[in-house]
């Protein structure tokens, strides 16, 4: 933190009396800190504000119906909300065992230095890519990729219930593998950051004691950095599940309910993508109400992810 | 700290001599899987660039950034109103967020920094960081186009600001906390007061840091789609004012993606060129200039 505070006023002058003048620009600085509390109560406020109507006609059912007919003024989530659930869910588990792997990667020196900050670049542009750009380069690469081999996967494991049904291209699964792309520089970045915390007299003692490079880093490095790395995969659940553009252009969007990835769904951030523009009385309301749910929902995963995160980095400093 | 909590009894084998050469393949093995899985991600990436360069470069001249979109069918024209369009709502976010955020750093890093309102402004800027970018969208559209009645350039530079503010604000702090604590205690023992210490050496010293945040930040803002997709929604002619639909690079990626012409589909692919080009030299850019200083 920046440290001590700089306002203390000297309390008196040997020449001429001090006068403390109003400090503007201390009152502007204050201003805009407040501002800036006052704009998420804004925020949080106005979307409330707007749903109110939805949530007092539709209040908890909204949650649990599975219809999303806007010319018949039935408006229920829970496909959509699954839909959102499954897409980030499979995306974690696509994007851990890459993002891992490329953080203990840069963490470790198994190539050297000039190719490790190759990769960190490569991971940072991942990051840096507008999200239509990956919805663009979705439809062109992934959806036919998916459409081919997911046609195959669903004749030969058919029976099994998440690859039965007819294959499509844009589905479920081709906006999680999108996804995965797109959240794997929130798993590096944070995952290396708590395995090069770890002090670096833990991986001295276990060489010591005679172990492999591997035994160290699974024995005892992971583990020391398992709560940062636990933290990552939250704060990109969360972002996952905020993501908007890649998954409207990819997921299809289709309010049926179904068992198999390779079919469409939907989610929350790109329903309203979808339907915003065009909605008109009670379905912006209803629009709004699904935005509630969203922000709360993502406020809930991202406030858990700092806070795990922020006992992480106590627990490395009690290490030292 | 001893040693029982460093390595797991159970985890190293106790006789070395029969079990060493597993113990080496698995460790040459584990580490050629670790190397094979990073540059697996080489190939999207790679597969990205390739495309966008491959797809988005032979529709590049300056027809391009001069003309309209064409009409459906048609095979020539540029986006050049979306280029006029984004940068007008970037600016407006920039003119709304910028001094906002730079104000608010300074009051939380250099007035007050154990304040309860520094604690709140941190922990709010960290939440608004961590909500989805469309909520901007759906907020700007609540506050903005409902009241005014009309989808409007305001409304998505409105939208955009609320996406850049907390980036802003953060960096702004990170760079304010990077000029060492000696300068202005220097700077108070020769009598400045607490106005002239930010202004004369605070800010000169984080000034490179705070830049490279917000144009990082800028850079972002220009591809996010989300905030203005139905805010500032989309138009095929020229912006006239600021209340009235306005059409972006984003927006123009999102809308002809999934057209049946190939010539709009290819104007996408373009738009996605200019704006990974603007993305990735910004990139470039911060890693070249920004190299902390004090650390």
């Amino acid at each position: 933190m920046g440290g001590k505070s700089i306002t203390t006023e000297p309390k008196g002058s040997l020449t001429r009396e001090y006068r403390p003048r109003p400090d503007l620009f201390r009152a502007a600085c204050w201003l805009a800190s407040t501002l800036t509390v006052a704009l998420l109560v804004f925020i949080l406020g106005e979307i409330l504000y707007k749903a109110w109507p939805a949530i007092h006609q539709f209040g908890f059912g909204f949650l649990s119906g599975i219809q999303w007919s806007p010319n018949r003024g039935v408006f229920g989530v829970l496909p959509v909300l699954i839909g959102t659930a499954a897409s980030s869910l499979l995306a974690l588990l696509f994007a851990l065992p890459l993002g891992l792997s490329i953080a203990i990667f840069l963490s470790e020196n198994f190539l050297p230095q000039p190719i490790r900050q190759l990769i960190r670049f490569v991971v940072e542009m991942l990051a840096a890519i507008p999200s239509v750009v990956y919805g663009l380069w979705g439809i062109f690469v992934v959806v036919p990729l998916v459409q081919q081999y997911g046609a195959v996967i669903a004749e030969k494991f058919g029976f099994i219930a998440i690859f039965s049904g007819p294959a499509y291209g844009n589905s479920l699964l081709t906006a999680s593998l999108v996804l995965a792309l797109m959240v794997l520089p929130t798993i590096t970045a944070i995952s290396r950051n708590s395995l090069v915390a770890v002090p670096p007299t833990l991986r001295e003692g276990s060489y010591a004691l005679g172990a492999t490079r591997w035994e160290t880093i699974l024995g005892v490095i992971l583990p020391t950095a398992a709560p940062g790395i636990v933290a990552s995969t939250i704060l990109a659940f969360g972002r996952a599940m905020g993501e908007t553009m890649a998954v409207a252009m990819l997921i299809g969007n289709s309010q049926r309910l179904s068992w198999s990835l390779l079919a469409p769904s939907n989610t929350l951030s790109a329903l309203l993508a979808n339907q915003f523009a065009e909605a008109e009385g009670i379905q912006v309301s209803a629009l709004m109400y699904a935005a509630v749910v969203l922000v709360i929902m993502s406020l809930c995963v991202n406030v858990t992810g700092e806070a795990v995160l922020r006992r992480t980095q106590r627990s490395v400093v009690g290490l030292k | 700290m001893s040693c029982r909590t460093a390595a797991p009894q159970n985890f190293f084998t106790q006789d070395g001599t029969k079990t060493s050469v597993l113990r080496l393949f698995r460790n040459r093995f584990l580490t050629g899987l670790c190397i094979a899985l990073s540059l697996l991600t080489l190939v999207p990436l790679f597969s990205i660039i390739m495309l966008v360069v491959k797809n988005g470069f032979p529709l590049v001249s300056v027809a391009l950034f001069t003309q309209l979109p064409p009409p459906p069918g048609l095979e020539e024209g540029g986006f050049a109103n979306a280029i006029v369009g984004t940068f007008i709502m970037v600016g407006i976010a920039i003119v709304l967020a910028v001094p906002l955020g730079i104000l608010g750093a300074i009051y939380i890093n250099e007035y007050a920094p154990t304040s309860r309102l520094s604690a709140a402004v941190r922990f709010v800027a960290k939440l608004l960081t961590g909500i989805p970018s469309i909520i901007c969208g759906v907020f700007a559209f609540a506050a903005v186009v409902m009241t005014m009645g009309c989808f409007s350039a305001f409304a998505g530079g409105v939208a955009l600001s609320i996406l850049i503010l907390p980036t802003i604000l953060l960096t702004a702090e990170q760079a304010l906390m990077g000029v060492p604590y000696a300068y202005r205690e220097a700077s108070f023992g020769l009598g400045a007061t607490p106005f002239q210490t930010i202004f004369r050496i605070v800010l000169p010293d984080a000034l490179p840091a705070i830049m490279t945040g917000v144009m990082l930040s800028v850079a972002r803002a220009a591809g996010e789609t989300a905030p203005v997709l139905f805010t500032a929604l989309f138009s095929a002619n020229w912006i006239q004012s600021l209340t009235e639909p306005t059409a972006s690079l984003s927006v123009l990626i999102y809308n002809f993606a999934a057209l049946p012409f190939d010539y709009h589909v290819k104007m996408a692919w373009s738009a996605s060129l200019v704006l990974v080009a603007l993305v990735t030299l910004t990139n470039i850019l911060a890693q070249i200039f920004f190299a902390p200083k004090h650390r």
